[in-house]
């Protein structure tokens, strides 16, 4: 039974590492760092809205991205777009493991940064255990510096957070002015205490305890999934593993002995940032970083001894079979990931200027006029989703002799990014023995400038 | 996994501590410790509540409860007022305040110093009269003339159509929010007997264009022109109606008070107009104009014009 109800963090105190995986994750950070950080900056020539390449203009309501343009319409697309996020991540999942976990997690990367600077400051694992037991002024000092510079960091990340929200130089003049909106304040604040506690304090926590990503990964794992594996057959022999003391210094020595390759030099569990022992075996806890991999690689390097003693293997590799990559599974992830990303293309390919729909008033649904003719009333709703100014005509087809009244308005004209409501109404001398209800087409004709397709939106018109 | 078929408080190196249950022999409750910061966690909800409790209206006391210490301020007749937080007040202060608050009024008065002719030519002015006329209609004036200005056949008159009997253009459907209307129409109880209130029938449908027995049209229009009916002082001797006295126009079909397409034939509409004659018609329509400002009474009657029977 423990000692009390509840249980402090126990410190981990990973170590550093070099090797193959560990370059990869400086390579994928330095990458998201740089897009991350540097993207706001990035100017992109618009005539009629900010010269900013990546903008989310919410009270605009649009969304810049590069020559794209996203309205609160094309909500579809972020649809599509998270619809092939999460296929994505599942069948990566399934072929080769917590990969996003891994490399890609946003806690994964800041908390990579964070342990950096730890390490800058107080030096490599021993170093800060060492600090941490003794305390003092020196530890203190350097403790200090290491949450200053966290703060920092974090505050940077909040800070560059909310320049996609809106023009980043004049945001950051505005925010260290104290001119800047509350919102940009609040989310700076709150971005700036999440990255610190998450990034900072809680760390391994995050994907332990609060990461309900990290609870359902074992749905999408079986066999053939690649996982960080310890060769157990390979490392513990017969015997079990073995420090190489006299007379098991050589691989013939041990294999003699029926004692394993594992060494028991812990360097994996050392630099293992969720502190586990991945000789254990596959635990909900291992991000699948792959540190401990380089680690042993390490080590096996050193003892001239074949690496791969941990290594990205599957069970059924472990268990000496052939890891199956092409399965129903996969191929059920990805034959709708495709059509998805095949359909989001297209729909972004094929954006219209014009925006148009029309609704038919249903209160009343048609009126008698004095003449005998019957009316329609039409709500056309228009926006010129283009970055330059059109002109507009309204025209009438499909109802021959109907007559349409826009009052006084015979020309729309909308500048760019505006959007406009016009009632119409047509009005129709109905011929003996109509239909009760008949098609009616409206045609929005671009009369400036030149070249632009004619909008055509489909509609009825009631007789009685 | 390589572990599997131990049991967890067997397992090396891992000596996790269950509470002692045991399910379906195999089937264990952990008791792991909580972590720390989750109870930490909790106490920062804790911490939430009590701030939250004095800020805003939390506890029921008695007959009342505990309004918190935050406020609202708004202004109620150009007076400042403030009061606990609650969600009613904080609607009245956006509504006065809050920037899409500001923007219609401005918006508003940009409408209120332009003419007739330019908001009806500008479809920026217009799609601002149709999106607030419409929230006004639904508040003034949708439950007598319906969503959309349908009407009701006999007690509220059908703004959607062309049919208008005090005339349908936008300075005098203003004047009609404004002032209010009131219809009247004598009755003929005393005055014309059943035979002659059928004759006038025949007649008033045969100046809507409705077939009928040519004496008893004949008849009919002796006592609509003549001093026995006298109808064509108010609806005039063509039946076109006089604007000026709300009297309707006899020679469309779309009558206010009587549903003429509608009937089964021509007797039965005969039936019907004569029944009206006999009873007359007192209809009121409330003035607004105290209600609501010009600017808005503008809008209004824009809006209303465009249901498609504007003149």
């Amino acid at each position: 039974m423990p000692d009390s109800q509840y249980q402090a963090r126990i410190p981990i105190y990973p170590r550093a590492v070099k090797g193959r995986f560990r370059n990869l994750k400086w390579g994928v950070l330095a990458l998201a760092y740089g897009v991350y950080f540097l993207l706001p900056w990035l100017r992109w020539e618009r005539e009629h809205a900010a010269n900013q390449a990546v903008l989310f203009d919410i009270p605009g309501r649009r969304f810049y991205l590069f020559d794209l343009l996203v309205h609160p319409q094309d909500i579809f697309w972020l649809a599509a777009l998270l619809i092939i996020l999460a296929l994505l991540l599942f069948m990566v999942t399934g072929i080769a493991g917590r990969v996003f976990c891994g490399y890609f997690c946003f806690q994964t990367l800041w908390t990579d940064v964070f342990m950096l600077i730890e390490r800058w400051l107080q030096g490599d694992r021993a170093a800060r255990m060492r600090l941490a037991e003794q305390g003092g002024p020196r530890a203190t000092a350097l403790k200090g510096a290491t949450h200053g510079l966290w703060l920092l960091v974090a505050f940077a990340t909040g800070l560059t957070f909310t320049l996609y929200w809106a023009n980043a130089p004049d945001l950051v003049v505005a925010f260290f002015t104290g001119q800047a909106a509350f919102a940009a304040y609040a989310t700076t604040g709150f971005l700036t205490v999440t990255t610190y506690l998450l990034a900072g304090l809680l760390r391994e926590q995050v994907c332990t305890y609060m990461c309900p990503y990290a609870r359902f990964q074992s749905v999408m794992f079986d066999k053939d999934t690649l996982i960080v594996s310890y060769d157990a057959d390979r490392g513990e022999g017969a015997q079990g593993r073995s420090r190489p003391v006299r007379g098991l210094r050589t691989r013939d020595e041990r294999e003699v002995k029926g004692v394993g390759d594992c060494i028991d030099c812990g360097y994996c569990v050392q630099v293992c940032p969720v502190g586990i022992d991945i000789r254990d075996g596959l635990q909900y806890q291992c991000i699948h970083c792959a540190l401990c991999v380089d680690a042993c690689d390490t080590v096996m390097d050193g003892m001239k001894w074949p690496r791969g003693l941990v290594r990205y293997t599957s069970e059924n590799a472990l268990e000496g079979r052939r890891t199956r990559y092409f399965k129903p599974k996969t191929l059920g992830y990805a034959a709708p990931l495709v059509l998805i990303t095949v359909l989001l293309v297209w729909g972004i390919a094929h954006q219209t200027p014009l925006d148009a729909s029309v609704s038919q008033v249903r209160q009343p649904l048609f009126v008698q006029l004095s003449d005998g003719s019957i009316q329609n009333s039409y709500e056309i709703r228009v926006h010129n989703k283009a970055q330059h100014p059109v002109v507009l005509e309204l025209r009438l087809t499909g109802l021959d002799g109907a007559e349409l009244d826009t009052g006084r308005i015979d020309q729309l004209s909308l500048m760019p990014e505006q959007r406009t409501t016009l009632l119409a109404r047509v009005r129709y001398d109905v011929p003996a023995g109509a239909p009760r209800q008949q098609g009616v087409a409206f045609e929005l004709v671009p009369v400036e400038p030149e070249g632009m397709d004619v909008v055509r939106v489909e509609s009825q018109f009631i007789l009685r | 996994m390589s572990e599997s078929g131990q049991k967890p408080e067997d397992r090396p190196g891992q000596g996790v501590p269950t509470t002692g249950h045991t399910w379906d022999d195999d089937l264990r409750e952990y008791d792991n410790p909580l972590p720390r910061w989750w109870l930490w966690g909790f106490y920062a909800t804790v911490v939430f509540s009590l701030i939250y409790w004095l800020l805003y209206p939390a506890w029921p006391v008695a007959d009342t409860f505990t309004k918190g210490l935050s406020t609202i301020t708004f202004e109620v007749d150009g007076e400042e007022r403030s009061t606990h937080w609650n969600s009613r007040a904080l609607l009245v202060r956006d509504m006065q305040t809050s920037d899409s608050a500001v923007r219609q009024r401005e918006f508003l008065q940009v409408i209120d110093d332009s003419t007739l002719d330019e908001v009806l030519g500008d479809t920026n002015k217009l799609a601002f009269v149709n999106s607030y006329g419409r929230g006004m209609f639904g508040d003034f004036c949708a439950a007598c003339h319906q969503t959309g200005g349908a009407g009701l056949m006999g007690v509220y008159p059908n703004l959607a159509d062309d049919n208008w009997h005090w005339g349908g253009d936008v300075e005098t459907i203003a004047q009609t929010i404004s002032h209010g209307r009131l219809g009247f129409m004598p009755d003929y109880r005393d005055t014309l007997d059943e035979q002659q209130r059928d004759a006038v029938a025949a007649y008033v449908l045969s100046l809507a264009g409705y077939e009928g027995d040519a004496e008893k049209i004949a008849r009919g229009g002796e006592i609509y022109q003549g001093h026995e009916g006298g109808c064509h002082a108010c609806h005039r001797p063509d039946g076109t109606g006089l604007r000026s006295q709300g009297a309707p126009d006899l020679t469309n079909d779309i009558w206010q008070n009587i549903d003429v397409r509608g009937a089964e034939d021509d007797a039965a509409r005969r039936a019907l107009i004569s029944q009206l004659v006999y009873e007359g018609v007192r209809q009121e329509m409330p003035a607004f104009g105290d209600r609501l400002s010009d600017a808005e009474i503008k809008v209004l009657a824009t809006y209303v014009h465009q249901f498609g029977g504007g003149q």
